[in-house]
């Protein structure tokens, strides 16, 4: 079993528009048989944080196009991407890509 | 007699002095005077400069003592040429920026014009400038600032036609646009050209900075493989910018490039800077590394010539507002229309589904607002507010059809959806009403109905 673990969202760069416009959110994920990775922290997202449209957050099993992730002030590509283990204290950054001028 | 001779050579010495003074004059007109590209020609190439001098000493002395910079950073810089591509709210402060340090050449590229609602921000351009090409007046605001920068004004849209040929004579580009299609376009241009791309984006109250394509690092592409679906990108006109936000950002484009022409270098080639001005807080986000299966710089590319991007992005080049049609002709009414109808007092309900801080700015009297995502997430105390305003038109109503609703928003897009979620509650979670949607919004009523409505 592993234990509950405590991490930090945040969104940014409009994202935080489907999560109530609140950027910051302090989450705990319950404890389950095997550690979280970034996929089933999306599922867990989509089921209990996105109430509207989880399409505009989620596409397939990963987030959709123009959002990027951050694990711990890096991009998540560097860090596993989908299959990252999340650790205690985790800190995870979904930002939406802006494209004004 | 001799008096009458000798007045009338001091005469003719004035007027000769008078000629050189007027031609001096000319001269110098002509020179102030710009020549709007509106295609893109071949420029020679920059003049070599070997010294720096005297005057070139006073004015960039504050730069030349700092040891990072010095007389080489100074000459580095004039022997570089920078593409702005957008003279808006980023584009503005940059070429300020790099035209005051003293850049060789800069090309500033917008396909635009100058409206009074850019003047918050765009911060070259001035109300005598409204209606003039935008890459023209940045362009005189910028010789102003410093006349020995050679500076190319380019008013024409970048498109898959031009860009290879205009990217290829500048030495570093700046991403100063405003839209997806034009994003990726800059960047598979930069990759196919080899140059280094300072791109920067602002919306709200945020903005993001990256350097692509410099030094090994990755490009636009390996970040974003695929481009965002269309209605989740949001324009400065749809979502709203604060003017200092894209010139903060901006002036860090600017530091940026400067740091690359003087040849200190930049630190943000792999590294994303996202600047959060309602916290006052900048943070700096490591990348992924250049990526081996990116289109156009990866290993195998794809893309190898520049394609279409509207289409690959499935948007305009653009960032004006799309215009919706999701609703049939019966569904709709046009502003004439719906003016007969308050004309007549027919009972009808109006209903206005912008958001709140819209309708501060101006709504019409009797409009009853509700924004669109309260109606979407069906928030109950609206939900009671619209039951009982329906209700009491239906009172004033002598027969039993059904309560007519007409919606509006600023453009005529959001009041669409609006109605079909509404037909969706028509008859379950309201009374039957009948739903119809004012087309072109409140800034049709404003162009058509009443020219003293406020225009945004």
């Amino acid at each position: 079993m592993a234990a509950p673990i405590a991490i930090h969202l945040e969104f940014g760069g409009g994202a935080e528009l489907l999560f109530g416009s609140v950027k910051e959110h302090h989450v705990t994920l319950p404890n389950q048989s095997e550690p979280w990775d970034m996929k089933q922290l999306l599922v867990w997202i989509r089921g209990n944080m996105l109430k509207e449209r989880p399409e505009l957050f989620v596409q397939g099993d990963t987030v959709r196009p123009g959002i990027l992730v951050l694990i711990n002030d890096a991009d998540w590509e560097l860090m596993g991407e989908l299959e990252y283990e999340l650790q205690d204290k985790d800190n995870v950054v979904f930002i939406s890509t802006l494209h004004g001028g | 007699m001799a008096e009458e001779v000798s007045c009338l050579k001091a005469r003719l010495m004035e007027k000769e002095k008078e000629i050189v003074a007027l031609k001096n004059k000319l001269a110098l007109e002509k020179n102030s005077l710009i020549d709007l590209q509106e295609k893109v020609t071949t420029l020679p190439p920059l003049k070599l400069k070997a010294a720096l001098s005297n005057e070139d000493i006073m004015r960039y002395s504050r730069q030349l003592i700092l040891p990072e910079f010095g007389v080489q950073g100074q000459l580095n810089l004039s022997q570089t040429s920078v593409l702005v591509v957008g003279c808006g709210g980023l584009g503005c402060p940059l070429a300020q920026y790099l035209a005051a340090a003293g850049i060789g050449r800069v090309g500033l590229l917008d396909y635009d014009e100058v409206e009074l609602s850019n003047l918050h921000r765009q911060v070259l351009h001035g109300e005598d400038s409204q209606g003039q090409a935008k890459a023209q007046s940045a362009a005189h605001a910028v010789r102003r600032l410093n006349s020995t920068v050679e500076c190319i004004p380019y008013h024409l849209q970048l498109s898959p036609e031009n860009a290879l040929q205009l990217i290829q004579q500048y030495d570093i580009v700046a991403d100063c646009s405003d839209n997806v299609p034009t994003r990726y376009l800059v960047n598979d241009a930069c990759v196919l050209s080899g140059k280094p791309l300072v791109s920067a984006s602002a919306l709200r109250m945020e903005g993001q900075l990256t350097v692509y394509n410099y030094r090994g690092g990755p490009c636009y592409r390996c970040l974003y493989p695929k481009p965002p679906p269309p209605e989740m990108v949001t324009n400065c006109s749809d979502g709203g910018i604060l003017g200092v936000v894209p010139g903060i950002m901006g002036c860090f484009q600017a530091l940026e490039v400067l740091k690359i022409a003087s040849g200190q270098g930049s630190s943000c080639g792999q590294q994303l800077l996202m600047f959060d001005a309602q916290d006052a807080k900048f943070r700096s986000i490591r990348l992924r590394s250049k990526q081996a299966s990116c289109a156009v710089c990866g290993e195998n590319p794809t893309v190898t010539h520049l394609v279409d991007y509207e289409k690959f992005c499935g948007s305009a080049a653009t960032d004006k507002c799309r215009r919706l049609s999701l609703l049939s002709k019966d569904q709709r009414v046009t502003v004439q229309e719906y003016k007969s109808i308050v004309d007549n007092t027919a009972a009808h309900l109006l209903l206005d589904v912008r958001p709140l801080v819209e309708v501060d700015i101006c709504h019409l009297p009797t409009s009853l607002n509700i924004p669109l995502s309260s109606l979407e997430d069906r928030k109950s105390e609206h939900i009671r507010v619209l039951k009982e305003r329906i209700g009491r038109v239906k009172e004033q109503m002598s027969n039993e059809s059904q309560v007519p609703v007409y919606v509006i928003c600023k453009l005529g897009n959001d009041s669409q959806k609006a109605v079909q979620v509404l037909e969706k509650m028509s008859g379950s979670e309201v009374d039957f009403v009948t739903v119809k949607d004012i087309c072109g919004g409140l800034m049709a009523w404003a162009q058509k109905i009443d020219p003293s409505f406020p225009q945004y």
